[in-house]
């Protein structure tokens, strides 16, 4: 079996915080990714959701380069990256491109869509300069934008325009690898829709992988064939889409989804939530054990307080092999203790 | 007798690129107690006009053209700032967005709440002290003494929110305007929030005015909403009216657009086509026209207005600016 288009494992990538100590004492360490792992497969889009602060986003940066990994492994086609000197990585970073979340931040106000469509290619050496032209007014078809508008700046056009001007340039190296940083969620609702439809009907026609990023559930749902739930820098579930999303299993992944409301106000009044309290706890600061231990709802259900003690480890469901959580309740309640497979 | 009375609201802001009718002729009333949505995107004039009840409207650049807002038997439009400054805070308050930004970073969160207390109750500082806690309190926050003496960067944002929330109801407001009160917030904090608002809505009967972008979070909390497009009124209806059959075709798109976490999946999302139009260039007739599938030539001539719609089932009734011969027709599912 040929290996996996991305497999991520163990990934870590901890930021010294605070100030520098006069005499090179230890500064604290905030533990934004802290051991994570998945594979994406061609073609596939991976859901990755979790509340701010937990992750996500610096996963993809470090996924895609912007940052070194502190730890870890991070493979394309069999291929690892971590490592690898910024002129090395050049040849992977056009396999894999990204998506980011403001449609405004994103874009140099002073190019032309044109400059911003042939600028990748001219970096990495790609065609002449006038296939290069040709191969942008192609990208902008793609993406569903005017071709004369061409010679415009980024302020001519509105958000979902930019968005998509951007998704052009992601395409604009014919990437294997997109990763999608909350694509949608600085747009208008109705603006929204249009945007996730172009994704998918890109991913088909190109046959494209996706780490899609998002902390609207419903969206995720919508576009992703697999979904990974982070909390405070660690996936806790990892599952098909619809096993995930019909049958959760770790009580965060379960608080998340009867928190997120629903545009039904029958389902709304009659649904029964399960509130959690308190925040977040800091990624600096983590609580020993289970990081969600502190909030969980479910904690009573494992005995002799083990989740505050020790750190659960993703553990396939009864169900099959593709479902993980990390979870204690998962071993405690496991219909029959079937020994354990090595995975 | 309607607890607030809006009448015909019209609110105009001159820039240097011309004049942009943000708000035009938006009629509603709110009654004790209820909560009433208010739905639009960016750009639909529904914090304009939450503004511009409060007197909060800059003038210039803003104008506001024309309209009534009948509260206690005045019009708070015509009242003097130093009238409406008595009433905001009290027996009207708001919430807004962003939290971090609508706390003063300067003062601690006892100061800040307390000046409240002391502009509009006359308490000693001591007295606003211990009545501050107990707000603190009511919204959930632990330890209440000891924040009092924190600052807003200190605390986190569900908990910068719930010091919003507890500002704004220590004068035990009949009003409470919540303008996008968890759009920065995330879904559990969220959910925590509208719990809360629930909760003190039911402790102590205030009306509020939920304006927001999310539909679910309309679903849940609103008794009625209204729907705002280009700063008009397009559709009025009670909550389950309206997810059950919106009348106008934007209402439609809106609802269709959004993906549902319970509904079927590898389908396209339906969309609105086209984009919001520009406040400073509308089309002429409905400002959905362009983008609206069922559009005729009637659309194009004159700006609809909100006429009762007839609804069998409706609970309430219901009102909507289209045609009802266009309405017709999208419900033979005929798109022009």
């Amino acid at each position: 079996m040929s290996a996996p288009l991305l497999e991520v494992r163990g990934l870590k990538k901890h930021f010294p915080v605070g100030p520098n100590t006069l005499f090179g004492g230890p500064r604290a360490v905030l533990r934004a990714v802290d051991g994570v792992d998945f594979t994406l497969e061609r073609g596939q889009c991976l859901g990755l959701v979790g509340e701010s602060g937990c992750g996500k986003s610096t996963v993809a940066r470090t996924i895609i380069g912007l940052h070194p990994a502190t730890a870890g492994s991070i493979r394309l086609a069999g291929e690892e990256l971590v490592g690898l000197s910024p002129r090395r990585w050049l040849p992977y970073r056009r396999r894999m491109q990204m998506i980011f979340q403001d449609p405004y931040a994103s874009l140099d106000p002073r190019q032309t869509v044109a400059s911003i469509l042939t600028e990748p290619l001219a970096i990495h050496g790609i065609k002449k300069p006038r296939e290069r032209k040709l191969n942008a007014l192609r990208l902008l078809e793609a993406v569903g934008l005017n071709p004369r508008h061409i010679n415009r700046y980024p302020h001519e056009f509105s958000g979902g325009q930019r968005q998509r001007i951007g998704i052009a340039r992601a395409l604009a190296l014919d990437p294997e690898v997109l990763i999608c940083d909350e694509p949608v969620s600085a747009l208008d609702v109705s603006i929204q829709a249009q945007i996730v439809n172009l994704l998918a009907e890109l991913k088909e026609r190109f046959d494209l992988a996706f780490l899609f990023i998002a902390h609207d559930l419903a969206v995720v749902r919508h576009i992703s064939e697999a979904v990974a739930v982070m909390y405070l820098g660690k996936v806790v579930e990892l599952a098909p889409r619809d096993a995930l999303f019909e049958a959760p299993r770790h009580p965060y992944t379960q608080a998340l989804l009867s928190a997120v409301p629903l545009a039904d106000p029958i389902a709304e009044r009659q649904r029964e939530r399960v509130v959690l309290e308190g925040d977040v706890p800091s990624p600096i600061a983590p609580p020993p054990g289970c990081a969600f231990e502190p909030r969980c709802p479910a904690k009573s259900g494992v005995a002799d307080g083990r989740c505050g003690r020790d750190t659960p480890v993703l553990t396939p469901s009864p169900g099959g092999a593709p479902h993980v959580s990390a979870c204690f309740l998962e071993t405690t309640n496991a219909r029959e203790p079937t020994p354990s497979q090595p995975s | 007798m309607a607890l607030l009375d809006v009448r015909g609201l019209t609110v105009r802001f001159d820039t240097h690129q011309g004049s942009v009718r943000a708000v035009d002729g938006v009629s509603f009333t709110l009654e004790e107690g209820e909560t009433l949505g208010l739905v639009g995107e960016s750009g639909s004039g529904k914090s304009v006009t939450n503004l511009a009840l409060l007197g909060l409207i800059p003038q210039p650049p803003g104008v506001i053209e024309a309209g009534e807002v009948h509260y206690g038997g005045r019009d708070l439009l015509k009242l003097r700032p130093r009238e409406l400054q008595k009433l905001r805070g009290d027996e009207i308050s708001m919430i807004f967005q962003d939290p971090m930004t609508s706390l003063n970073p300067l003062l601690t969160i006892g100061e800040q709440l307390a000046e409240v207390l002391e502009v509009h109750r006359g308490l000693s500082r001591r007295a606003a002290r211990v009545k501050c806690a107990a707000g603190l309190g009511d919204v959930g926050i632990p330890e209440p003494e000891s924040r009092l003496d924190q600052y807003p960067h200190e605390l986190s944002g569900g908990m910068r929110q719930r010091v919003m929330i507890a500002m704004a109801l220590l004068c035990d407001p009949k009003i409470l305007v919540a303008d996008e009160p968890t759009t920065a917030l995330d879904v559990t904090i969220q959910a925590q929030i509208l719990e809360l608002m629930k909760a003190l809505q039911e402790r102590h009967g205030t009306a509020i005015v939920l304006i927001t972008h999310d539909l679910g979070v309309v679903a849940g909390m609103a008794d009625r909403v209204h729907v705002m497009y280009a700063g008009r009124l397009v559709e009025a209806a009670a909550t389950e009216d309206l997810f059950r059959t919106p009348e106008h075709p934007y209402t439609e798109g809106l609802l269709a657009s959004v993906p549902r976490l319970g509904g079927t999946f590898g389908t396209e999302l339906l969309t609105i086509p086209g984009s919001p139009p520009d406040l400073a260039d509308l089309p002429p007739g409905c400002a959905f026209a362009p983008r609206c599938g069922y559009a005729t030539a009637v659309c194009t001539q004159s700006v609809p207005r909100l006429q009762p719609v007839v609804d069998v089932h409706a609970e309430a009734p219901r009102f909507a600016a289209c045609p009802p011969a266009n309405r017709s027709r999208r419900r033979a599912g005929g798109r022009a």
